[in-house]
């Protein structure tokens, strides 16, 4: 460490320095991992792909592995932040910087050139760092590799490998354990081997199962209801008639009943694939997310806005699937649109006449806006004003959204810029599945994170450390809970207190926003005085 | 339009004008010549230790100031006229109030040790110690050791940060155990072993005799009283506490003695003068409570309290319950109510320490009526509001035993020590 913040670019004096032998070999073992995948790259061509990509994967687990408990377990049980500010790659240094560039070169060439990885077209075999995955591929599924099933394990290795650092780091503290192990076994088993094992059974002629992360759900997961996701199902028995049900049963039961009883956090920091990544390879990324109130504004607005989009999206898709004829199929496009209709005003005119005042003046303006504006194009589609649903031909909607949101926001911009902007751009700005639990946590949940009396130092570490940019101090030093519809219920805020002051904790409904101008341990009349008004 | 002139922008004096201004239209000025803007004064630690940037110890963000309309400025007040209401820089310039708060802090003690003001020798409260610190002990190329004399709360803080950039550290403490006028003896000596575990040289029993200079006028070494031993060293930090900064009062007609001497309404001798925080010493004290506390939380509630009575509504300073927090090392540290380091007469304590000698509670009881009076607790976390109505309600030690997982505040999923502290008590001095 230099112990000097970061200011300069200067290549000068990376940390490396302030290694210690067995953390520089630990670097250099990954290092090695990550060149094999580089040699395979540049289309080197290894004898025994199956060994290689072993020690190419195992170097880099083996790697992380040693450097943590290096870092760690020599030192006592507690917060390990020391020298966050001082290190490049943590606090927008060179080696940030540089980090960040590659990443998202790695998103852009994934998305668009996956032909450079060699990914083989037309029924030609991979080659380059593809084929270096064929054995793993052909190992699960049966089938040879493919861009996203290269992304797909080194996203899964990334999560295991760094999750078993951040359980390290913690080991002090059972909720971020749990919490852990938790995003580590959804990560390994439902969203990597058994879509795999899904592929498998697409042998068969039975089954046409879409790849499908089983604890991925709609809007975060948006082509859940593309036609070929559709079909898939419909075409794959009882099982993809099954695994449908559990799908839109996910979005519509599940999700509310959990997310009332224990807030959005049941998904987002421990469940999510996103969040999994985010929490554990992202870890060191989270103080950077801007806690600035005009970050919040512009969050509230952008997720919000991903939100309305993929709704409309989602829609378009649907109704261009069905058919309009009664005699085919129940479900007709005039059908679903006036009970999609329902359910919008319903839900709108819900939390209307309900939780009014809980809104913020730009939160009732804006759901206002969004409602007009999606009753306004309903009317003019069945007042015939126009062909199109929403005006756009609903496939073009969907390759929008599918590349400015799915690719570019998501990928790209969520995970490519971790170094700069925090771990969490995407979840904090983007997804909005996020946006929906997030709004029933703020208005229908019993989650929030309680404030202990007056014990609150203003010190500023929870903001710090909060990635989703949350302000956390700001409630703390009012004795005020914490309920925030961003809040993915990491716990960090409360592990790093120094004062004891913030618990995450599902209570009643009752009490649960207790903003107070005076805090407790002052004279109590004063306090009545000022705080029941 | 009334002008309240505020003088210093720590914890006390921001806390005052933010109540101030929800209250009133009043014109508010604070005045400091630390910094700019409010920051959070135990942040600073973390601040060296790199856990924050020094832009995240401030609570409110730049802008909040204007918007809320409480001007800042940025001076040294050299001396107070009373007669005339006029405060005076030491660039001679001035300006007029027509209600001033005192609200200064504090400043490290010196007792007069040779060497006291040498390069390299400083205490931890300013903005302006941490930047020295960076000068003295930016790392341990330039400090090769650094030596402590001290042994209270940011005795150990500082020991904690000088650790973090592998600065060996020796640690002068004058008692014959770590902070042990405050704390019992099972907790302070487990703070020593904690301490002792982070390859601190803990030297208790020690007193500093002198600090030597070197031929530029930096530290060189300190020579211990008892021994006479010199410690080579390049750093020294004088942290035996803190005392109100209030010289620049030397001159005036408000009355000081340690501090400022404020009655209950927080007003000085002289009328529409008043004095808060740290500085403020009162005449007379309030309960169990010391005459001056230079506590955070203190200096919020004399903020909150005055905030009203500046806005038309004369109101009394009555802290409740007693409460306070700190951090040594890994282990926090939380107390409600009044636990002392020896059981007052006709009180009695009650003791239990878990094995791994992390955590620890101390409650402390009436002997006669069982009646419970505070608790410390190490390494788990407990709830303010349950404590402070317990102890409102004269809640009984045996009740507070029964129902301790009420009070609890660890994060979810922790390990519960209540049923082996429960069993540990009832074998110690089950009283029903």
């Amino acid at each position: 460490m230099s112990n000097k913040l970061n200011y300069s670019m200067s290549l000068a004096k990376p940390d490396a320095q302030n290694l210690s032998m067995i953390q520089k070999i630990a670097v250099f073992l990954g290092i090695a991992g990550l060149f094999i995948m580089i040699l395979a790259l540049l289309n080197v061509d290894f004898p025994n792909k199956a060994i290689f990509l072993t020690l190419s994967l195992g170097l880099i687990i083996i790697g992380t592995v040693i450097f943590s408990r290096d870092a760690y377990l020599k030192k006592t049980e507690g917060i390990k932040n020391d020298g966050v500010w001082f290190k490049s790659i943590s606090s927008k240094g060179i080696l940030a910087w540089a980090t960040g560039i590659i990443l998202t070169g790695f998103y852009i060439v994934l998305y668009f050139y996956a032909e450079l990885l060699g990914q083989g077209s037309n029924g030609e075999a991979n080659t380059g760092v593809i084929s270096l995955f064929d054995p793993l591929s052909q190992l699960l599924s049966g089938r040879p590799a493919s861009q996203w099933f290269v992304y797909g394990t080194l996203y899964t290795v990334a999560i295991l490998a760094f999750g078993y650092k951040f359980m390290l780091k913690y080991r002090h503290n059972r909720y971020e354990q749990l919490r852990t192990a938790s995003v580590m076994f959804f990560q390994l088993g439902f969203a990597f081997l058994i879509p795999e094992f899904m592929a498998r059974l697409n042998e068969s002629p039975q089954y046409n199962l879409p790849y499908y992360d089983l604890k991925s759900m709609w809007p975060l997961n948006y082509y859940l209801f593309d036609s070929w996701s559709i079909n898939g199902f419909l075409s794959s028995g009882n099982l993809g008639l099954l695994m449908l049900l559990f799908g839109v049963i996910s979005i519509f039961v599940i999700s509310p009943i959990l997310t009332y009883k224990y807030g959005k956090r049941w998904y987002c920091s421990w469940v999510c694939g996103c969040g999994a990544l985010a929490e554990t390879a992202g870890d060191s990324f989270r103080q950077l997310s801007s806690k600035k109130l005009s970050a919040w504004k512009l969050e509230r607005w952008l997720i919000h806005t991903v939100l309305v989009f993929s709704v409309i999206m989602t829609i378009a898709i649907i109704y261009s699937y069905l058919g309009s004829d009664p005699n085919k199929y129940w479900l007709t496009r005039p059908v679903f649109l006036i009970s999609i209709g329902v359910f919008l005003t319903l839900v709108f005119a819900l939390i209307m006449i309900f939780k009014r005042n809980e809104l913020g003046k730009d939160a009732r303006y804006g759901a206002i806006g969004f409602f007009v504006v999606i009753t306004a194009l309903f009317a003019m589609h069945f007042t015939g004003t126009t062909d199109e649903i929403f005006l756009i031909k609903s496939s073009n909607l969907r390759s929008a959204y599918g590349l400015y949101i799915g690719s570019i926001f998501s990928g790209v911009i969520g995970t490519g810029f971790y170094p700069i902007f925090g771990n969490r751009v995407w979840c904090r700005f983007g997804c909005p599945m996020a946006a929906v639990l997030g709004m029933q946590q703020r208005l229908f949940s019993k989650f929030r994170i309680t404030t202990n009396g007056g014990q609150c130092i203003s010190c500023g570490n929870c903001s710090t450390y909060c990635e989703m940019g949350i302000d956390v101090r700001a409630y703390a030093q009012k004795g005020e809970n914490i309920v925030r519809s961003s809040c993915v219920g990491c716990g960090i805020c409360s592990a790093v207190c120094p004062r004891g002051v913030l618990k995450l904790e599902n209570d009643s409904m009752k009490g649960r926003i207790n903003p107070n101008e005076i805090l407790l341990g002052n004279d109590v009349d004063l306090m009545d005085l000022v705080n029941q008004k | 339009m009334e002008h309240i002139v505020i003088i210093g922008n720590g914890i006390s004096g921001v806390t005052t004008a933010r109540h101030i201004r929800k209250l009133s239209d009043k014109k508010i000025t604070i005045i400091s010549a630390e910094t700019e803007h409010f920051f959070s004064r135990t942040a600073l630690m973390y601040v060296y230790m790199g856990h924050m940037k020094f832009e995240h110890t401030k609570p409110y963000e730049d802008w909040f100031w204007k918007k809320n309309r409480i001007d800042l400025k940025f001076g040294f007040v050299s001396s107070i006229e009373t007669k005339s209401k006029t405060i005076y820089f030491e660039n001679n310039d001035s300006i007029q109030y027509d209600k001033l708060v005192i609200a200064t802090g504090s400043k490290s003690n010196k007792f007069g040790w040779p060497g006291q003001d040498l390069k390299g020798v400083q205490g931890l409260y300013h903005k302006q110690d941490l930047d020295n610190l960076e000068v003295y002990a930016p790392n341990n190329k330039v400090c090769k050791r650094a030596v402590i004399a001290g042994g209270g709360l940011i005795g150990i803080e500082l020991a904690e940060m000088l650790n973090t950039r592998n600065i060996p550290v020796t640690f002068l403490v004058r008692e014959s155990s770590f902070w042990n006028g405050v704390l019992p003896k099972g907790e302070s000596e487990m703070i020593n072993r904690h301490i002792k575990n982070h390859h601190i040289d803990l030297r208790l029993s020690t007193n500093l005799k002198e600090i030597i200079s070197d031929e530029n006028g930096k530290v060189k070494s300190v020579i211990i009283e008892e021994t006479g031993e010199e410690i080579p060293c390049d750093f020294v930090g004088l942290t035996a506490g803190v005392s109100p900064n209030i010289d620049f009062l030397k001159n005036s007609d408000i009355e000081t003695n340690r501090g400022v001497l404020v009655n209950r309404y927080l007003e000085t001798n002289i009328k529409d003068v008043f004095a808060i925080g740290d500085c403020a010493e009162q005449r007379e004290a309030i309960g169990n409570r010391r005459l001056i506390e230079a506590v955070w939380y203190t200096g919020r509630m004399m903020g909150e309290t005055l905030a009203q009575t500046i806005c038309g509504n004369k109101l009394e300073y009555k802290p409740g319950h007693w409460f306070n927090s700190a951090k040594f090392f890994d282990i926090e540290y939380q107390t409600y109510g009044w636990v002392f380091s020896k059981p007052k007469e006709g009180h009695q304590h009650f003791h239990w320490k878990h094995n791994d000698d992390t955590k620890c509670i101390t409650i402390e009881f009436d002997s006669e009526t069982n009646v419970f009076l505070g608790i410390n607790t190490f390494g788990i976390r407990m709830r303010h509001e349950v404590f402070d109505k317990w102890l409102t309600e004269k809640r009984t030690v045996d009740y507070v035993m029964q129902h301790l997982v009420e009070a609890n505040f660890d994060p979810e999923f922790y390990k519960h020590f209540e049923k082996e502290i429960l069993s540990t008590y009832k074998s110690q001095l089950q009283t029903v």
